[in-house]
Formats: structure tokens, C-alpha cells, sequence
């Protein structure tokens, strides 16, 4: 399954803005996506698919755009 | 020192230090600049005329070492919007004012003739003094102006040209530790403050301290606050990115108003992202971090350079980011960065000014997207009042009824700032119920709508948005009361400790025993000190909803309307 994967603020640092990822079948949800970054649980914010809030053990679907963000704020 | 209440009468120049009344005392911030305006002014007078009052108080903790504590309350009847206003802000006036023991500042009537004045605080003064030198210049050349006559310690509050030719959009800019400006944006307060005929304030250095009750208390209560405040993640985030970390992720979720409010999405947010200005800045050698006045631990401000690594702005924020960029569609951090810096100098507000300019665009009055031709009409229209520039300045509301647009961002006359009320719909409500007309600030629920603090609400579902903006409205009319950064709520909505020390510090300042739930019924008193007036102003329940094309008109990538009935927003009012 191929997902889209866009990363925000220091998630970037060392890894990438945007990149399709591969999953594999027993690999479906943001949280084996985000394990795969070495990006720590913690540190995330904000998870969204297709521009829609998301859990992280949400099952994601072949063409899913994955949005991962840090505790972020402004206003 | 004991705080007093300074009181300058314009109309016939003379001026007064009064004691502080007993219903007052216990008020800070809007919670006193609101009881003022309410107690004071007419609700049906013209915001511009004689009865009309400006009223300027430093929060109950600013002039503390209180972390974040240094935020400047104005607030009169709006020209704008015709409600009750406060705006507020941060530079070194709050701090200054405070430690003068100048619990408030009321400045009332209109001179007769033209003339034009400044004036002049001590701990146990004020002066009326008649201008003429800085007429017709911008905020820069006034604060060098007061650092050459008196010097560069001195605070100062002043207009721009806007301010002198009452444009309904002008703000009041307050000098900040590094000789720049922060500015009580919104409601056209500028526009009054010109027309009481006052260039500008300064305030003099003093040694005085403001008394505190119970140091030992304070200090540990302090040492809580602060800890919360930096150990929290956002406000790390707010240190190296700024407000404008926000760009991408209202983008990401459908909710970032573009082209006057027809998409949700904007194809150039990463050009005017947070992350991207974070990476321009460190290239030019800004600052990404800095803070508008001493005592703030957070530091989402910064310092924005030029290609020539000179400096162009600073307190470069997502609001004026977004209303410059996406709604305009300007791509270019550049052309928005020198909007920017000119809206600051000529005293106008970003948000209102940015979004009648994207009216202006969708009337074809000049193109979307065309950065340069919006510098040109800011410093060549408005900042030297010619007919376009008069309309810009005097609102997006202004710009649509000026050239028959019908889709009119605003509410109360006041233009929607940097969510889409139809993909966020808690901010919706807010923009409806807000005693002073569209403004996130208000009732931030974005933080819980979209950022998942404070909880989480679904940001298209109709549950839950009432509550969450009332409950938002309620904290946020108390946090402006104490003179703190509205940004400390981020650590508070977060961490259990923050807020319990946010009120111990308030009874170690005064020796006074509240609690949680008292600060919370503060909050409520004030808004409804500020709806009462409202409505002796003439307004209604009518006056809280959003424009018609909100419910017609789809917003991609959602495709969404906005669905909350009007008698849905009126149990807003039910507490
Ligand atoms: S967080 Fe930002 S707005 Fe708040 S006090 Fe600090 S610099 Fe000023």
C-alpha cells in the first residue's frame, strides 16, 4: 500500500517535507509510520488523513495522505 | 506606591489624579478598561465624538517579575464596530505604567481648534503638551523622535498617519525593549485616540516598584508559573517558529481562508509557512526568537531581515501572514514582510487592513496575488489618505459596500481573521457571540478544534462548539485581565499546576484570597459588562451571525457550509 507522508516543523529536521511510503500489510496505521521515523510518540501532536483528524491506530487506506505534526500553537 | 487613576480631559486641558475607586480595585487590564467604558461612556455615543473615552490599564500582575506578565489593555467605543473594544498588547508601556502606580489612564472630550498634542506621565504627573514636530509621520520616526527629546528608556504609545486621519481600521502602537513596535490592533482604537488629537504618549522611567502583598508567596508561585510556561512543548514550538508554525497545519486541515475566502487551501502555504520563514530568517541573520517585553519566557516575536540582511520586521505574525498571503494569495514572504513593516509605521491594523485588500482584489480594484501593488497602494494610497486609501483603511466592510461586493468577510463590521468559520466551526461562534465583532483571540478554539489542547472537538461536527467557545470566552476575558500573553493558555489548557499558580500569584500581589472559581466568574462579570453595553448600543441577537455566503457557499476541500442555526448561537448567551 502506498501512502503520501508529509512531515511539519522539526519533524523535518534529518528526515523530509513530503515522501510516498510503501507500507506493508501487517504496517497500516500512523503510529507503524511514525515508529519507522524514530519519531518519539510524545512529541506528536497532531495526526491527520486526508486533511481529517486521525487516531494514531487509525487503518490507513492505499493513496492516504498522512500528515504528522508536533505539539505545535500560535493565534 | 499606591495606584491612582490619571484622567486627562481633552476638551478643556486639564488633567487629574484621582483616587482608586473601591468597585475598581480589585480590576486589571480589560476587566478595568471594560467596567470603565461601561460605567463612563455613552453606548449610543459617536465613537469619534466628544463623549467617547479611551481608557489604558496595565494588567493586575504587569510591572511584576510575573513571567508573560506585561500585556497594555485599551479599550474605548469602537469606531469599527460600534461595540465595546479592548485591545491589547505587549511593549514596555504595561510594566512602566504599572510601576508609576497608574492603575488606569482615562482620557476623555476633544479639543476644540487643531491643534495636536502629546502627553506626557511620571509617577505623579501628567502633561498635556502641544505637537507639531511628528505630524503626519509614522510610529518609527515618533519613537526616535521621544528617544532624541527625552530618551531611548522612555515608554511610548503612539498613532501613525492613520490614526491622525481616523481610518476605521487605525491602531495604537506601543514601543517595545528593542525600539519596535506591537500594536493594539484591532477596532480602529488609532482612530480615537486621533481624534481626542494625541500623537502620542511617553512615559518616563521610574525606579518605583509595584507593591506586593506577600513577596515570599509571589516568588514561589512565580517560580510554578514559569517552569510551566517553559517546560511546555507549544511554547518551545512558538520559540523557534513563531505563531506562523500555524500556516500549515490550518492549511492541512481545510480551514486556512484563501482568495477571499473561497478555498480552504492555499497552493503557496509553504512559501509562507513558519517553517520556511524559520529557515529565511536564520539565513539573514534575524532573530527567530525574541520577546516583546522583558519578563516574557516564551518568545514567539522575532526579527525578520531583508535579502540585504537589514531589518524589516518583527512581530511578524500568522494573522498578518495568512491575511497578506493566502487570502490575497501573495506567495512571497518578502512582499508581505514590507506590508508589514509599512502597516506598523502608518498605524493600521494588519488583519483588517490584509483582508479589505482581498475585497478590494475580488472587486478588481487591483489583482490577486500582486504583492508589489499592494506596498504601493499602502504607501502611496493610504498612508497619504487619498480617496482608494481612505476606503482601504477604513475596513473590509468599508471596501465591499464601497464596490458592491457581496462576499464580505466580517462580522460586526470587523473582518474575520485566519479560520474558516465553515471548516472550524468552534471559531465560528466565537466570531458570532465576541463582544467586539469577528476576532479569534476572543475564544480560541482552534487550540481544541484543531492543535488538541484543552481536549479535542471535531472541527466540522456542530457538537460541542457552543460550550467550547463560551467556556474559551469566559478564561480569555479573565487571562486579559491579569496582564498576561494570551499564549500562557497553552501551558494552562496543558498542565494542572499552571493556572493554581497564575492565582497565587494574584493574591500574593493584592493579599487577597481567590480562587479558580472566582477568576472564572471575573471572566464571566466582564463579558457581560461588554454585552450589556452592546446592547444599550443598539445591537441584538441579529447583530451574532456570520455573512449570508458563509451558509451558500461550499469551502473546498471539505465542501462545507456554515449549518449553525441563529437560535443555536443565541444559547451562547445562556450562563
Ligand atoms: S509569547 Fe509572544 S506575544 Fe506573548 S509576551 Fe511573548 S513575545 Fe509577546
Amino acid at each position: 500500500m502506498e501512502v503520501t507522508v508529509k512531515l511539519f516543523a522539526y519533524f523535518r529536521d534529518g528526515r523530509f517535507k513530503e515522501a510516498a511510503s510503501t507500507l506493508s500489510d501487517e504496517e497500516t496505521t500512523p503510529r507503524n509510520v511514525i515508529e519507522s521515523l524514530a519519531i518519539d510518540m510524545d512529541d506528536v501532536g497532531v495526526i491527520m488523513v486526508n486533511n481529517r483528524h486521525a487516531a494514531a491506530d487509525y487503518r490507513l487506506h492505499n493513496n492516504d495522505v498522512l500528515a504528522i505534526f508536533p505539539r505545535i500553537g500560535g493565534g | 506606591m499606591a495606584d491612582k487613576i490619571f484622567r486627562v480631559n481633552m476638551t478643556d486641558l486639564t488633567t487629574s489624579i484621582e483616587d482608586v475607586p473601591a468597585d475598581w480595585a480589585g480590576l486589571g487590564g480589560r476587566g478595568l478598561t471594560s467596567t470603565i467604558v461601561a460605567a463612563e461612556v455613552e453606548p449610543t455615543c459617536h465613537p469619534l465624538g466628544h463623549r467617547n473615552k479611551i481608557i489604558i490599564a496595565p494588567g493586575m500582575l504587569s510591572g511584576t517579575v510575573a513571567a508573560n506578565s506585561g500585556r497594555i489593555s485599551i479599550g474605548a467605543k469602537s469606531p469599527l464596530t460600534g461595540t465595546i473594544k479592548e485591545a491589547n498588547a505587549g511593549g514596555t508601556a504595561a510594566q512602566m505604567l504599572a510601576k508609576s502606580g497608574c492603575k488606569a489612564l482615562i482620557i476623555e472630550g476633544l479639543p476644540k481648534g487643531d491643534s495636536w498634542y502629546n502627553l506626557h506621565l511620571t509617577a505623579d504627573s501628567i502633561t498635556i503638551n502641544k505637537e507639531t514636530e511628528l505630524i503626519g509621520k509614522g510610529n518609527f520616526a515618533v519613537i526616535d523622535a521621544v528617544a532624541d527629546r527625552l530618551n531611548d528608556k522612555h515608554g511610548v504609545i503612539s498613532i501613525g498617519q492613520a490614526g491622525e486621519m481616523k481610518l476605521l481600521s487605525a491602531n495604537i502602537s506601543i514601543k517595545d525593549p528593542d525600539s519596535n513596535l506591537r500594536s493594539c490592533g484591532r477596532g480602529g482604537l488609532g482612530a480615537v485616540l486621533g481624534s481626542k488629537r494625541i500623537k502620542f504618549i511617553s512615559i518616563a522611567p521610574t525606579d518605583a516598584k509595584v507593591d506586593i502583598a506577600n513577596q515570599e508567596a509571589f516568588t514561589a508561585a512565580n517560580r510554578t508559573f514559569t517552569k510551566a510556561l517553559v517546560d511546555n512543548p507549544i511554547s518551545q514550538a512558538l520559540g523557534q517558529y513563531g505563531t506562523n508554525v500555524l500556516v500549515n497545519i490550518i492549511n492541512e486541515s481545510g480551514g486556512l481562508p484563501t482568495r477571499n475566502f473561497t478555498s480552504g487551501q492555499f497552493d503557496g502555504h509553504e512559501a509562507i509557512s513558519g517553517e520556511t520563514m524559520y529557515d529565511t530568517i536564520v539565513e539573514r541573520e534575524g532573530k527567530p526568537k525574541h520577546n516583546c517585553h522583558k519578563g516574557c519566557v516564551i518568545q514567539c516575536s522575532q526579527i525578520y531581515n531583508d535579502v540585504n540582511k537589514a531589518y524589516k520586521t518583527s512581530g511578524f505574525e500568522y494573522e498578518s501572514i495568512w491575511a497578506m498571503g493566502a487570502d490575497c494569495c501573495v506567495d512571497n514572504l518578502d512582499h508581505i514582510a514590507e506590508a508589514d513593516h509599512l502597516m506598523d509605521d502608518m498605524g493600521i491594523d494588519s488583519i483588517e487592513t490584509s483582508v479589505a485588500m482581498a475585497v478590494a482584489m475580488e472587486a478588481g480594484v487591483l489583482d490577486f496575488g500582486d504583492g508589489a501593488e499592494v506596498c504601493r497602494i499602502l504607501k502611496e494610497e493610504v498612508a497619504n489618505g487619498t480617496p482608494l486609501g481612505h476606503i482601504i483603511g477604513c475596513g473590509a466592510g468599508n471596501v465591499g459596500r464601497t464596490f458592491g461586493v457581496t462576499r464580505v468577510p466580517v462580522v460586526k463590521n470587523q473582518a474575520i481573521p485566519a479560520y474558516d468559520p465553515r471548516a472550524i466551526k468552534g471559531i465560528g461562534i466565537t466570531y458570532c457571540t465576541s463582544t467586539q465583532g469577528a476576532d479569534h483571540t476572543m475564544g480560541y478554539t482552534i487550540a481544541t478544534n484543531i492543535l488538541g489542547v484543552g481536549g479535542s472537538v471535531d472541527p466540522l461536527s456542530k457538537e460541542g462548539q457552543i460550550e467550547l467557545s463560551r467556556n474559551l470566552q469566559i478564561a480569555t476575558a479573565a487571562i486579559d485581565s491579569t496582564g498576561m500573553c494570551l499564549f500562557i493558555a497553552f501551558a494552562a489548557l496543558d498542565d494542572e499546576k499552571c493556572l493554581p499558580a497564575l492565582v497565587d500569584m494574584l493574591n500574593a500581589r493584592f493579599g487577597i484570597n481567590l480562587t479558580a472559581d472566582d477568576v472564572t466568574s471575573l471572566g464571566s462579570t466582564i463579558l457581560k459588562t461588554e454585552h450589556d453595553f452592546n446592547l444599550a448600543a443598539g445591537f441584538t441577537n441579529k447583530d451574532d451571525r456570520l455573512p449570508e455566503f458563509f451558509s451558500e457557499e461550499p469551502i473546498a476541500p471539505h465542501n462545507v457550509v456554515w449549518d449553525i442555526s441563529g437560535e443555536e448561537i443565541d444559547t451562547f448567551w445562556d450562563f
